[in-house]
């Protein structure tokens, strides 16, 4: 059977991967039969209608998913189509309680032609009554426009099948949320990511830069036990009563939040073990927080020492803040990688946040390991500059085709934040040109 | 923090990591809060395999519990005693917190502080 799923026009490279993503954590095959990036309408082919009901009721960016019941570039069209495909469904709603909507993309219909084009349809003979509010069944014409032409080039007429989770952003938008920061992650790309990474009952899910929480209360959302930790510590204690525990009260997941703790990834507390079911993170870019591991700048010097206060190790005294050094970005992506093929399950998925600039001058890399399968890209332009998430799956070891390659230590002791973070330089600079190469005379 | 938690974590210290001295991590002055969260068998069975159970053991009887299982369950809970069974474990790894105290490594010696249920693993520059 074929579905229309009626998109939000928006995060557009983000609505396909969900999708697949969630047809892939319940095992559903579906096939995309038309795609569009500059339009909210797509139409897929699943099994069957329980299928459809759990793709969609999970997704963030579509508002719902259709039984299609045709399709045309014009109404006539439309028309042969509906009666070609359901004439033999049109008893089973005969006598249901039933509406007519229209959403008409790019385009307005006053209520003499919304009423017109919904009589059109008067031949499916539905005897039912005409309820507004929470009918047995929703139909909905489609309309797409383009910019300034009345007449639709595209038009369909769907049986709502189910809403989807976008009623939840209300819930959890960041305009109500107690405890954030400046760069906590907005609430629904949040929840994208925590559906591309398939966070779901029973999962065990980890946010190594957690920040105020915010994918962990995604994750949380859809049933994860989430857990999350930070090398700052302020963030994870929070103050004047709020923290990331008080978040996970005011959304009453507190059942869900299994921990959070100080720490840094580059020496994480974790024991090495297949544990994590999945792991979602928005490492720090360098650009409006430091990006920075333990250590010491001034290198190898003073290492290896204690260092003395009024003849107390300085380290076990209560307020001590132990020295952190700017760390590189590049080798930042290469460890949350290595660190997902280390603690993932087989299966397990890892959504990883990183910038890159527009211009694509100092495009970084996409960070890539042989234990790691890209799923998807997903792309979230600014003006000047774009993120994306990568989404990777862990493979199984018996899939792994070639060694891990071991990360050698580079040399950076010393650097500064500029040296070792190109995007950060970029961002500073206002990301202009840089200047032609002098030609030799 | 929970002692599910706890049966995740070891010493920070690279070079602790190979090393079976440095997991589980012994408390010291460990004070313990009683608190009651939802019954999550499904949660439970599945990261039932993931457990350490010999470190759980440890870490239950440093903290005074005695009556866990001598071996790791196998997550069923057909019977009644099976189902008894998993809702101590939830009360012991999920409802058990350690709020305040020290978590030591026993190969390095490092003592890693918990303070209002949040332990801090950042580590001396001399450890780094």
């Amino acid at each position: 059977m074929d579905y229309l799923v009626r998109f939000v026009q928006l995060h557009e490279s983000f609505r396909k991967a969900e999708l697949e993503a969630l047809a892939d954590l319940y095992g559903i095959n579906m096939d995309f039969l038309h795609y569009d990036q500059y339009t909210p309408h797509c139409i897929v082919r699943l099994p069957d209608e329980n299928a459809a009901r759990k793709i969609a009721a999970r997704s963030i960016l579509s508002k719902g998913i259709y039984e299609l019941w045709g399709s045309g570039a014009t109404y006539a069209e439309l028309h042969q189509d509906v009666k070609h495909r359901t004439s033999n469904l049109w008893h089973l709603y005969r006598s249901s309680s039933f509406k007519f909507e229209i959403q008409a993309y790019q385009a307005k219909r006053s209520l003499a032609e919304q009423d017109a084009l919904i009589q059109s349809f008067r031949y499916t003979g539905f005897e039912g009554p005409i309820q507004l509010k929470d009918p047995e069944q929703t139909f909905c014409i489609f309309e797409e426009c383009q910019w300034g032409v009345k007449e639709p080039t595209q038009v369909y007429l769907g049986r709502l099948v189910t809403g989807s989770s976008r009623p939840i952003l209300d819930t959890y938008t960041l305009k109500k949320r107690k405890y954030l920061s400046t760069t906590s992650m907005d609430s629904e790309l949040a929840l994208v990511t925590a559906n591309l990474t398939h966070a779901n009952p029973g999962k065990l899910f980890y946010d190594p830069f957690a920040g105020t929480g915010s994918f962990p209360i995604a994750c949380a959302h859809f049933g994860a036990m989430a857990m999350g930790s930070d090398i700052d510590g302020r963030a994870v204690r929070g103050k004047h009563g709020v923290n990331t525990l008080t978040n996970f009260q005011q959304y009453h997941l507190v059942d869900r939040y299994l921990d959070g703790f100080i720490a840094d990834l580059t020496h994480t507390p974790l024991r090495t073990a297949r544990i994590l079911d999945g792991i979602i993170c928005d490492p720090p870019y360098g650009v409006r927080e430091g990006l920075k591991v333990l250590g010491s700048k001034d290198g190898g010097k003073k290492k290896k020492e204690i260092h003395w206060i009024d003849g107390k190790a300085a380290h076990l005294q209560s307020h001590y803040i132990p020295p952190k050094k700017p760390y590189s970005f590049a080798a930042m992506l290469l460890d949350i990688l290595e660190f997902g093929a280390v603690y993932l399950v087989d299966g397990g998925r890892l959504s990883l946040w990183m910038p890159t600039a527009n211009d694509e001058e100092v495009e970084l890399e996409m960070p890539m390991h042989p234990c790691l399968e890209i799923v998807s890209v997903c792309v979230q332009a600014f003006n000047k500059w774009s993120r994306r998430v990568l989404t990777y799956r862990r493979l199984r070891d018996e899939d792994v085709k070639e060694n891990p390659p071991t990360r050698q230590a580079k040399q950076e002791e010393g650097s500064t934040a500029n040296d070792l973070n190109s995007f950060r330089k970029r961002y500073f600079e206002g990301f202009k040109e840089p200047p032609p190469p002098m030609k030799e005379v | 923090m929970k002692l599910l938690t706890v049966n995740f974590l070891t010493c920070a210290v690279k070079g602790c990591k190979g090393s079976a001295a440095s997991f589980p991590l012994h408390f010291e002055d460990a004070e313990l809060e009683q608190r009651e969260i939802g019954y999550n068998p499904t949660f439970l069975s599945n990261i039932l395999p993931r457990l350490d159970w010999d470190a759980i053991t440890t870490t239950a009887l440093e903290l005074g519990f005695t009556n866990l299982p001598a071996t790791k369950p196998d997550g069923s809970f057909e019977t009644a005693d099976e189902h008894k069974v998993m809702r101590d474990l939830h009360t012991l790894l999920m409802e058990t917190e350690v709020v305040q105290g020290k978590m030591v490594c026993r190969n390095c010696g490092h003592a890693y502080q918990i303070k209002e249920g949040i332990a801090n693993f950042l580590l001396p520059n001399h450890l780094v």
